[in-house]
């Protein structure tokens, strides 16, 4: 992901309860998302808060690790996910969005 | 296309990055922390009607020949919770020269999340549920950025538009020249963005 210079987005464990978290799932098919790891998040201090906040800035991966699905039988398929993000920069915050993701896969 | 052999899946696992890349923008790129002044004709502000916490329905037009502070924000706004503080103390300070501050409440989650922060915040002015034909009647396309505040004169019409953090004292200044008649040069501020409304997008994933 690479976020425009000046722009953060809330970690996956936002220092605050009000902000909203990144978020990447997967719906179930032919692969089983075993984990989603976030990269270590960076604590900034803004003006609008008294603590630090935990965010991602810049350019930064989210992994995701996969196993087949017991169900899944051989042949295409594809894998479809969701990321909940919502960015803000030091002066305004644009609202939450979900980017969907999409890729295929072939099962052998 | 990614091929996988359930075989080796079984044993290991996978793992493998999606890679999100970000893109300038979706939108045509804004002015960044400038003020545009211009002579076209003020804009009226549109008519709405959205539920308070009390699920009474509140007009614009129930605050006919006032001067409006109107706020789209959300709980979720870090900056927005610096604006609000000074929204407060307008209130309590020019209410009585007929002045009111309404704060549009732009969460999905609606009152479950905003009651909590209104008591947290001891909001003195009234807040409404946002309803995107309401954004969408202020600005085209929708409320693009919060905080977005709008100065509406006493003849109802839009007299000064901010999109993101703004000053205190710019604030108070348009409030006063509105109530004392004097009116101010039409604004459409953009504070601080640094370009589009779309920091990140989805490009592919391999």
């Amino acid at each position: 992901m690479l976020l425009k210079s000046g722009y953060h987005v809330n970690s996956n464990t936002p220092s605050e309860a009000y902000l909203i978290p990144l978020r990447l799932t997967w719906e179930p098919g032919a692969l089983d998302s075993v984990a989603v790891i976030f990269p270590k998040a960076h604590l900034e201090k803004y003006e609008f808060s008294e603590k630090p906040l935990s965010v991602f800035t810049g350019d930064f991966e989210l992994v995701t690790k996969f196993k087949v699905a017991e169900k899944a039988s051989n042949g295409p398929g594809m894998v479809l996910g969701r990321l909940r993000y919502q960015a803000c920069n030091r002066n305004s915050c644009l609202p939450p969005r979900v980017a969907e993701i999409k890729f295929p896969v072939v099962i052998q | 296309m990614l091929s996988i052999h359930s075989r080796l899946l079984a044993a290991a696992g996978i793992s493998f990055a999606l890679v999100l890349a970000g893109c300038n923008s979706s939108k045509p790129v804004r002015p960044v922390a400038s003020v545009s002044k211009d002579d076209k004709p003020l804009k009226i502000a549109p008519e709405f009607a959205l539920k308070d916490a009390d699920g009474k329905t509140v007009r614009l037009s129930d605050y006919k020949g006032k001067v409006v502070l109107l706020d789209f924000w959300a709980t979720w706004c870090g900056p927005c919770k610096i604006e609000i503080p000074w929204f407060i103390e307008f209130e309590r300070t020019y209410k009585d020269k007929g002045f009111a501050v309404i704060g549009i409440a732009t969460d999905d989650e609606g009152w479950t999340v905003v009651k909590p922060f209104i008591s947290e915040l001891a909001i003195n002015y009234r807040i409404l549920k946002s309803e995107s034909a309401t954004e969408e009647s202020y600005v085209k396309g929708g409320i693009e950025a919060l905080p977005t505040t709008f100065l509406i004169g006493r003849d109802g019409k839009i007299a000064a538009e901010h999109v993101g953090l703004t000053g205190k004292d710019e604030f108070e200044d348009g409030i006063k020249r509105l109530l004392e008649g004097r009116g101010i040069v039409q604004e459409r501020a953009w504070g601080g963005l640094t370009g589009g409304f779309a920091p990140a997008m989805l490009s592919g994933a391999k």
